[in-house]
């Protein structure tokens, strides 16, 4: 994984993970200094929610594991990423969410699942769900809470972090917690300016593009047969960079890369969603 | 900000309450201004939060987060009149299922209501007019006995008159600590070994001096009285019937540690020691007590808001407390970093929990030496425990530490069909009938696996049927929950199904094997003490009690 570099030099400090010793910059986290831990939460444009407890790892010392995608490296510090406690947890974590959460559109969670032998179906028929009825309100972007796992990066970036619309929170409490405009309003009586950087964050496919919806539902979408082209936006003269996926000559959806230094993944209405006039199917 | 707000205006009555609750513009303002609506008319409505949006400038989408984080708060309407009858679990052995079907006014199933003693217990909540206990009051079982020393003023002075107060020894140790300056103070609570007494036990004198090191300024105080825990309810005692104590404290923790400002944090459950307690603030404020120059040292300013919960146990834990006074969701923040250095609006923070506090007085009239005399080496002075469940004389009790469950049992009346104790709360663990001649102190809590925890001793004795115990300990868990992290936000669902399945004989042997995977990762992974004790008593009441699911 690649450092991000904040541009001031930063002093160097030493850690050992998994009985290598490893030299990062001061402030970098246990995640970025290793490969390959899953993280669900995680945003390589937000702040860590540290929410979802995919990424734990053991620190030596510490009563309990560590979230390795907000864990700041201290000098000396000794990370283990793959004992039989963090496959544990890992397995557990994913059993509970996938025993609650439809994951079927989550990249890689099957995979990881294999890995650490996690089996959802072990809490049997009668496990709660959060199943419901995907919230189709408006023609651009669906809500499918159904397969939200509540990691709260699209109510980060509609918020401070990002688009400052606030349209979305979470709201109620515990297993209840869920993603909520207020009083539950349709989104186009919201606050909602259609940006669609929730959507990019999204790391389940709870939020994706009308598009993506409509098709998966009829069985016409396929991944496979998708190119992604990126290309800069034309509506202004920002000259945000946006990268379309087209399927059968058809734009399917649009994102925009996370590593640019002016948007950061982020849109506005017209690039994120402009091309469903443009293209007019 | 640019927001959007709702078209929903408010009645007259609403708005006059949310104009009237506000001190301020700033988004803490927001639990008292939710507060304020739900007081009034009974509800949260459209109307109301608009306007408490457009007043602090608080997204509507955020506010009701928040609003719908407290269970206090309806965000439908119900009627005016509501009882919350607490099916707790002192409540819960004693009668709580009869006392809900008793009722003829709107009932709202409560947790524990932090009146055990009473139980079972009913609070009435009238839109518009305040809130009553449906119960009698009972005397301190303890009261005007000679060796009590933290309830010692209870139930004998005025807890309404600063006068009484101050005949009683009230504001020597303020003066005392005003004598010895702030390092002397942190000295004397450093020596005198005080350990917290809201349940995690660290040491108070390091605490303090962490902070007091903090270059920058300001620095905040959180008196934690939020006692959610089911089975506690000795602070409330504490608050009622000692609340000038409870000021006094305050300053001197707020003059060791260099902070100007303190926040009272009482669960919204509590109207009488939230009555007392204000007046207490106000009465300390107009004579100088509070304030600037306190007690006449020059350049020393400190004064103290209160701020009532709304229904969330988890406002307890003390970084949850600091999101819910700033007026955002109720959730635990990731530690590090730590209260002393980034707590209440990002500022170094003090939170101590109210019995603490009382401590340090003691500490201060007779010094660290006598203080320590008191106990045993590493459990100093005395405790207050909360007996409840089937016993005969429940009550907050206090002994020194070192004296034995089965003393204390004593005193409280005794329990003849003695089945099991759970010491500690519901984040605690049981003791069997052969091992309440457990000294209580800290370390042998520790080495016999369990925890003294906020100081519940909740009896049970032979009519008490476990499972539904242990299912309602479950139950707590899961309706607290905040809901943040996976392992707790759904691990405790799990939980309570798979013991549920045990306890009701409908499932096979795996459900063993899935509570112990639970509870591990709850223990392993979760971002705060709810989740990580989630499963203590249930485990204990399997592995200690060697109870047959
Ligand atoms: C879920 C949870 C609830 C808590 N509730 C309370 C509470 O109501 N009162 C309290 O004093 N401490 C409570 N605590 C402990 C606090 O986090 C904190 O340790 C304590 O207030 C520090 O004060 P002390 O050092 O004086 O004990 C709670 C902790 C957790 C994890
Ligand atoms: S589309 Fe933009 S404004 Fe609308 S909810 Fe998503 S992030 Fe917020
Ligand atoms: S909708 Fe997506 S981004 Fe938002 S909390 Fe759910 S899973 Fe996370
Ligand atoms: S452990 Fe439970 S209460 Fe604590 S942060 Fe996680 S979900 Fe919230
Ligand atoms: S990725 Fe670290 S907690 Fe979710």
């Amino acid at each position: 994984m690649t450092i991000v570099d904040i541009g001031l030099p930063r002093r160097l400090i030493e850690f050992t993970v998994d009985g290598e010793q490893i030299t990062v910059p001061e402030g970098a986290t246990i995640l970025s200094a290793c490969k390959d831990i899953p993280t669900l939460c995680y945003g390589d444009t937000l702040e860590p929610a540290n929410a979802c407890r995919v990424c734990m790892v053991e620190v030596e010392g510490s009563r309990t594991l560590v979230p390795s995608c907000s864990r700041k490296v201290e000098p000396g510090m000794v990370v283990r990423t793959d004992t039989e406690r963090t496959r544990h947890s890992r397995r557990m974590v994913l059993e509970l969410l996938g025993s609650a959460t439809d994951l079927s559109t989550t990249p890689r969670v099957s995979e990881w699942m294999a890995e650490v032998g996690a089996d959802p179906s072990r809490f049997g028929p009668d496990a709660a769900t959060v199943s419901q009825p995907a919230l189709v309100d408006n023609p651009l972007y669906v809500r499918d809470y159904s397969k939200c796992i509540l990691c709260y990066k699209c109510v980060d970036a509609c918020g401070d972090q990002w688009q400052n619309s606030f349209a979305i929170a979470v709201a109620g409490r515990g297993f209840d917690a869920h993603i909520s405009t207020e009083f539950s309003a349709p989104l186009p009586d919201s606050a909602c300016v259609y940006c669609g950087n929730c959507i990019e964050v999204c790391p389940t496919g709870a939020l994706s593009f009308r598009r993506e919806f409509d098709k998966r539902a009829d069985g016409t979408w396929d991944e496979s047969a998708q190119t992604a082209t990126t290309t800069v936006c034309t509506f202004c003269g920002v000259g945000c960079n946006l990268t379309l996926h087209v399927q059968d000559n058809e734009i399917v959806k649009v994102t925009s890369p996370h590593d640019s230094t002016v948007t950061h993944g982020n849109l506005c209405i017209k690039g994120r969603f402009g091309w469903q006039h443009v293209q007019n199917t | 900000m640019d927001l959007r707000f709702l078209a929903a205006a408010p009645s007259t009555v609403e708005q006059a309450a949310i104009d009237a609750a506000l001190t301020g513009d700033g988004r803490d303002q927001l639990l008292p201004a939710l507060h304020a609506a739900n007081d009034a008319v009974g509800w949260i409505s459209e109307g109301a939060l608009n306007h408490i949006c457009r007043r602090l400038d608080v997204p509507p989408a955020e506010a009701y987060g928040v609003a719908t984080f407290y269970s206090l708060f309806s965000m439908e309407e119900r009627p005016r009149k509501v009882v919350h009858v607490c099916v707790d679990l002192a409540c819960k052995v004693n009668g709580a299922e009869a006392l809900v079907d008793a009722q003829s006014e709107f009932v709202v199933r409560s947790p524990c209501l932090g009146v055990c003693e009473r139980a079972p217990a009913a609070l009435a909540v009238e839109a518009g007019v305040g809130s009553e206990y449906l119960m009698p009051e009972i005397p301190l079982p303890q009261r005007g006995d000679p060796g009590l020393r933290l309830l010692r003023r209870v139930g004998v002075v005025d807890p309404r008159s600063l006068d009484d107060y101050r005949a009683a020894g009230g504001y020597s140790a303020l003066r005392n600590a005003l004598a010895l300056g702030p390092q002397g103070v942190i000295r004397e609570v450093t020596d005198a070994k005080l350990m917290g007494r809201g349940g995690a036990a660290f040491p108070t004198g390091r605490k303090w001096a962490a902070t007091a090191g903090q270059p920058e300024r300001p620095h905040y105080l959180v008196c934690n009285a939020d006692e959610s825990e089911p089975g506690t309810f000795k602070d409330r005692v504490l608050m009622e019937g000692d609340p000038f104590a409870v000021v006094e404290s305050m300053t001197v923790a707020a003059y060791a540690t260099g902070c100007t400002r303190g926040y009272l944090y009482i669960r919204g459950e509590y109207p009488k020691a939230f009555s007392l307690l204000s007046n207490a603030i106000e009465v300390a404020r107009e004579r100088g007590f509070l304030g600037r120059d306190i007690m006449g040292q020059a350049g020393f300013e400190f004064d103290i808001e209160i701020r009532r919960g709304a229904g969330a146990y988890i406002c307890g834990e003390e970084t949850a407390i600091f999101n819910s006074i700033e007026g955002f969701r109720g959730e635990p923040r990731s530690k590090p970093p730590f209260p002393v250095e980034k707590g209440l609006f990002g500022w170094p923070t003090v939170v101590n929990n109210v019995e603490t506090l009382a401590n340090v007085l003691l500490i201060l009239t007779e010094g660290c030496q006598a203080f320590q005399r008191i106990g045993t080496s590493q459990s100093t002075g005395s405790k207050l425990f909360c007996v409840s469940g089937t016993i005969g004389h429940p009550g907050v009790y206090e002994v020194p530490f070192g004296a034995t469950l089965r003393e204390l049992l004593d005193l409280a009346g005794g329990v003849p069909d003695l089945r099991a104790v759970l010491l500690g709360g519901a984040a605690g663990g049981f003791l069997r009938p052969d091992e309440i001649d457990l000294p209580l102190t800290m370390e042998d809590a520790r080495s016999a696996g369990t925890t003294l925890g906020s100081g519940v001793v909740l009896v049970l004795d032979g009519t008490v049927d476990v499972g539904g115990f242990l299912l309602r300990i479950a139950e707590f868990f899961r309706d607290e929950s905040c809901g943040q992290c996976v392992p707790c936000r759904i691990g405790t669902v799990r939980q309570e199904e798979a013991l549920h399945r045990i306890v009701r004989r409908t499932g096979d042997s795996q459900d063993l094997v899935l509570l112990r995977d639970i509870g591990r990762v709850m223990r392993d992974s979760s971002i705060c003490g709810l989740g990580q004790t989630a499963w203590n008593a249930i485990e204990s009441a399997i592995d200690r009690l060697g109870v047959r699911l």
